[in-house]
């Protein structure tokens, strides 16, 4: 058989990346070793969060589908960091695990270009350092143009409880024995990673009036763009607030070394996320907190189980069911799955293009888990741009590739390929240093181009983003040209919004500057009538125009070293005096690019110095 | 990859022992082919060894040899130190020898290039080693000294704590916005770490006008009339006969320059044309030279003659004066005092003789009150000392008025924290180093984060 593109995996990243490929016009297979845990959410029931939450809006502004069937499947949304700036602002759903898996394959098999296989990936066909296809368990061979490997934590997976490590995937599935080997033996330096989950508890054994609510917002929040389906607010489902105790502490305390990490184990390898500690960790290493915060989860309307945040833990059975009695209203409580770590093999991020093309082979792609990263959100919107750089090499287009100060998707994959990584890589707002410019609110407006140009979005959604850009060009245009002058009508009026009287007359635009005053004062005193989302960016674009303007510049000056190239044939032994740890980071990750090659640890200024003016040595000599 | 590269480490002039330095990949091997007592190649790192160097059939020296392989030595490379016979005709064949072998003769300051680039030294620090080879008085000795030991290094990674502990808890407050146990920073906690801030580099920035004291000296200008023995005080300061002294006014008429050095500062003293108008061309190109020095002054030693009553224009001459740091000398208080003092009482004279070598101490001490110079700290000091560095720390006291501004405003703190971040950048800036994920870094290391 013979496909355009062939994605190998059924997670976040895979459903991404077989969604693009087929609707861009190419013939798409996704092989899954079990088509029933497609879209699966093995760990925390949520979609968003600091920075993950504007991720998921940039998916949906480029054409991809992980906010929409978000919305179809939440039992809570709600906005996160109100209290603060617009740049950190983010979304959090809770989504239902049946509905979600349910909502993504519908939505795949509509799809007329996509095929989905049940099978387990063995090794690869490449030939002349280039993807031919992929070969299953049975022997089957199936070819293609370019392959997506979107593996998440099953290359070898181990999962460890106490002091017993087992051979295989989340929900007891069937790891994959054999693919990284077959990476390997192609070249691929392999890392391994380590991660884990808490207890699911039964709902009905759980006590929750000794818990605080943590309940949904009351207005009605979208993460896609497009199609939004009104819904009540108060049929949401709450979250609720637990606190570990004393008695918690001690019992991990008396039981620590027969945690796998603290020596129930002694061939752990895997490197573990510093953002998802154990609760044992947690313990240990903040000794004087008297308490920790976990929070306690829907999973599904349809299950009778509740996932516990915060209580993640490779301690045995046993003294996982001793813990969990401690905590308050979980006295009678029953563990329906423990708490477990697993650990999988990766590939060091460093081995690949921007594009998420490998350096080794050529065609081939690989997003997600694999790529060392953590997290639904950062494994989709991987997925989504190998799908459409997959698509764009098999077609001879140049790659979409994302610069940092136009979405958190661009910082995450320059961090991969740049800095690498050495646990599972966790989107976080501190990561992006433009995040000014990276918001929820501006995500359509800094990316949906794209999706329109590469043919990812609707007729009726381009015609509608269209729209909006003109609203907010016409707002912006009314406000900055509608001057108002210090009469004393006017000053009344603002002496009852209780800001300063005018000594001069001011523009609309710059009276909105005004800390106490928002766009619902300036339509008291001139009236206009546009939707929320144009108002909010017209709000915003005044409010914050000095911070904004700092973060264009500094954004200005990465470009313009992003456009001084490196060429691919450099050889960094020929030039002189650059420090040894900066030369050997260069040769191994061959920045094409002075600001990508400024980003590198250990690459200091006096090292960029000496490649700038070796490069310009370079270009007087031709 | 690397060339070798030596020179002569030792200061040039006569000793007992020339030291000659050789760094490189090959500097083990290159020494070794002309040192003929035995294998160096073979012998452990950081040793001594006692022979004879040898060019081909000619003895050159009998010398001790010190090898000292990567990476412990002052520039990360292979280091040989040989140690000669202060002779500079055996110190030029052994040099010569050396490159004849493979080695090349070190660019100034190359060591010390190789020693930052390697990754040994930062910047300040390799800063501080040129400053080091260029003191000319013990106190700035001192100072280079303490900024190579990383002093200097460790007092701007403090300045760097303080911003990093704000930054990383804002940032846990975005990332984590459901953990109540940490503490929400507020624009009132903003204000008040930003107003302790700002008073710190304050008093780091004034602490710098010490260090360039320390290091450069004090700018004096001497001013005055034409023949008021401004040449005379220079001499006899100097302790020679730098100006030329005559009786005839407007002998000098080029700025001659002398050092002196009081309570271990040094004093560049510059001696002037005196003002007056005047039609010689090029006297007043001396004296327009004169006024220009007064700019860039920081002690104004303003000289009238006790002999000679002052005139209008030269009182207003003193007044205008008053912004410098101004000492008024009274010269020739050995002759008939024609002067009104009470017109320049007000500062505080102080009564010299040139001519008979009197008043000087006073002069000294007042110069030494003036300056606070014997309450300078010669041994401990860990000062600004470059231009490059008190610019950095007044770019970063821009910014905080900026973030002074922004909280007036009430602005969020998550967007203060941009300029906040900013000055992180500038500190390590300083430091020669690229920003990289210290705010993560930190962000999991001091706080309970995590699901």
């Amino acid at each position: 058989m013979e496909y355009d593109i062939i994605i190998v995996g059924g997670g976040h990243a895979g459903c991404e990346a077989a969604y693009t490929s087929a609707k861009l016009n190419n013939k798409a297979l996704l092989i899954t070793s079990n088509i029933k845990n497609i879209a699966d959410m093995p760990c925390n029931p949520s979609i968003g969060g600091p920075a993950k939450g504007i991720i998921v809006r940039e998916i949906d502004a480029l054409g991809g589908i992980m906010g929409k069937v978000t919305d179809k499947s939440k039992l809570q949304i709600k906005m996160l960091n109100t209290k603060k700036g617009p740049a950190v602002q983010a979304l959090r759903a809770q989504a239902d695990k049946i509905t979600y898996p349910k909502e993504m394959l519908r939505r795949l098999n509509g799809e007329e270009n996509l095929e989905i296989l049940e099978g387990m990936v063995d090794a690869l066909i490449v030939e002349k350092n280039q993807i031919k296809g992929v070969i299953l368990e049975n022997g089957q061979k199936y070819y293609a143009k370019a392959v997506i490997l979107t593996t998440g934590t099953y290359m070898k997976a181990d999962i460890l409880v106490g002091s017993t490590r087992t051979r295989k995937g989340p929900h007891d599935e069937k790891p994959s024995e054999n693919l990284s080997t077959s990476l390997k033996s192609l070249g691929f330096k392999i890392l391994r990673l380590k991660t884990g989950t808490p207890q699911r508890i039964q709902k009905d054994t759980i006590n929750y009036s000794k818990m605080s609510i943590q309940p949904g917002d009351s207005i009605q929040r979208f993460f896609s763009f497009d199609d939004n389906e009104e819904y009540d607010t108060t049929k949401q489902i709450d979250c609720h607030l637990v606190y570990t105790t004393e008695k918690t502490h001690q019992i991990i305390k008396e039981n620590l070394s027969k945690s796998s990490m603290y020596g129930g184990l002694d061939d752990i390898e895997g490197v573990g996320p510093r953002y998802c500690p154990s609760i044992e960790d947690k313990v240990t290493r903040f000794s004087d907190k008297e308490r920790h915060q976990l929070f306690l989860e829907p999973e599904s309307i349809y299950y009778d189980h509740m996932y516990l945040q915060g209580f993640s833990t490779s301690l045995p059975h046993n003294v996982q069911e001793k813990m969990l009695k401690t905590l308050n209203g979980f006295e009678n409580a029953k563990i329906i799955k423990y708490a477990y770590a697993i650990e999988y093999d990766a590939i060091y991020p460093t081995q690949l293009h921007a594009s998420l093309e490998t350096k080794i082979v050529k065609n081939l792609f690989t997003a997600g888990q694999i790529n060392g990263t953590s997290g639904y959100e950062e494994a989709a919107c991987q997925g989504l741009l190998a799908g459409i750089n997959a698509s764009q090499k098999i077609k001879g287009k140049t790659p979409l590739i994302l610069k940092r100060n136009e979405a958190y998707i661009g910082v995450l994959i320059d961090d991969l390929i740049t800095k690498g990584t050495k646990e599972p890589y966790r989107m976080l707002t501190s990561r992006a240093e433009y995040r000014l410019l990276l918001r929820h609110d501006n995500a359509d407006l800094r990316l949906r181009k794209y999706g329109i140009e590469l043919g990812l979005i609707s007729k009726d959604q381009k015609e509608k983003f269209n729209q909006k850009l003109k609203e907010i060009k016409e707002l912006e245009n009314i406000l900055k040209t509608k001057i108002i002058t210090p009469t004393k009508e006017m000053n009344q009026i603002l002496e009852s919004f209780k800001t300063s009287k005018l000594k001069d007359k001011i523009s609309l635009f710059d009276l909105l500057k005004r800390p106490e005053l928002s766009i619902k004062e300036i339509k008291k005193i001139f009236n206009f009538s546009y939707s929320k989302e144009v108002e909010e960016q017209i709000e915003i674009a005044a409010k914050y125009e000095g911070y904004i303007k700092k973060a264009n510049l500094a954004a200005d000056k990465m470009i313009q070293l992003e456009g001084k190239h490196i060429p691919e044939n450099i050889d960094y032994n020929q030039i002189k005096n650059l420090a040894s740890e900066a030369r050997q980071k260069l040769i191994e990750i061959k920045p094409t690019t002075i600001a990508q090659a400024s980003r590198i640890s250990g690459v200091n200024p006096a090292d960029i110095s000496i490649l700038m003016i070796y490069l310009k040595k370079g270009e007087k000599n031709d | 990859m690397k060339d070798t590269i030596c020179a002569i480490s030792t200061a040039p002039g006569k000793g007992a022992i020339i030291l000659i330095k050789v760094s490189g990949d090959d500097a083990i091997k290159i020494v070794n082919k002309i040192f003929i007592t035995k294998d160096l190649e073979n012998e452990k790192t950081h040793t001594i060894h006692y022979g004879f160097l040898k060019d081909e059939k000619k003895l050159l020296d009998e010398v001790m040899v010190s090898i000292m392989k990567a990476p412990k030595t002052f520039t990360k490379e292979d280091v040989v130190e040989i140690n000669i016979h202060g002779s500079m005709v055996i110190a030029n064949e052994v040099i010569t020898s050396l490159i004849k072998n493979g080695c090349r003769m070190a660019e100034p300051g190359e060591f010390t290039k190789r020693a930052f680039l390697n990754g040994r030294i930062n910047l300040p620090e390799a800063e501080a080693v040129m400053d080091l080879i260029e003191s000319k008085t013990k106190a700035s000795k001192n100072l280079a000294l303490n900024n190579v030991s990383g002093k200097f290094t460790k007092m701007i990674n403090e300045l760097k704590k303080d911003l990093m502990r704000i930054t990383t808890n804002i940032a846990v407050n975005i990332d984590y916005p459901e953990y109540e146990d940490e503490v929400e920073v507020t624009n009132n906690l903003l204000k008040e770490g930003i107003k302790n801030y700002k008073e710190k580099l304050k008093k780091i920035l004034k602490e710098a006008e010490t260090g360039k004291i320390i290091k450069e000296g004090i700018d004096t200008v001497i001013l005055g009339s034409p023949n008021v023995g401004k040449s005379s005080i220079l001499n006899s300061l100097l302790g020679e006969e730098k100006a030329i002294v005559t009786d005839v006014p407007g002998t000098t008429r080029d700025i001659v320059e002398g050092t002196i050095n009081i309570e271990g500062i040094l004093l560049n003293i510059k001696d002037t044309a005196g003002i007056r108008k005047t039609r010689d061309d090029v006297e007043k190109i001396g004296v327009e030279r004169s006024i220009k020095s007064i700019e860039n002054a920081e002690l104004v030693l303003y000289v009238i003659n006790n002999n000679e009553p002052l005139n209008k224009e030269e009182i207003k001459r003193i007044e205008n004066l008053k912004q410098k740091n101004l000492i008024v000398i009274i010269n020739k208080v050995d002759l008939k005092r024609k002067i009104k003092l009470e017109e320049i009482e007000k500062y505080h004279p102080i009564f010299i003789s040139a001519q008979k070598n009197l008043g000087f101490d006073e002069l000294k001490k007042e110069i030494t009150k003036m300056f606070n110079l014997e309450k300078i700290d010669l041994k401990d000091a860990t000062y600004l000392t470059n231009a490059r560095q008190v610019g950095i720390i007044e770019n970063i006291l821009e910014k905080i008025k900026e973030i002074e501004q922004a909280i007036k405003e009430k602005n969020p703190v998550d967007m203060i924290e941009i300029d906040i971040k900013e000055i992180l950048k500038l500190l390590n800036e300083i430091l020669g180093e690229t920003y990289e994920d210290e705010v993560i870094n930190a962000m999991f290391k001091n706080f309970c984060l995590g699901k």
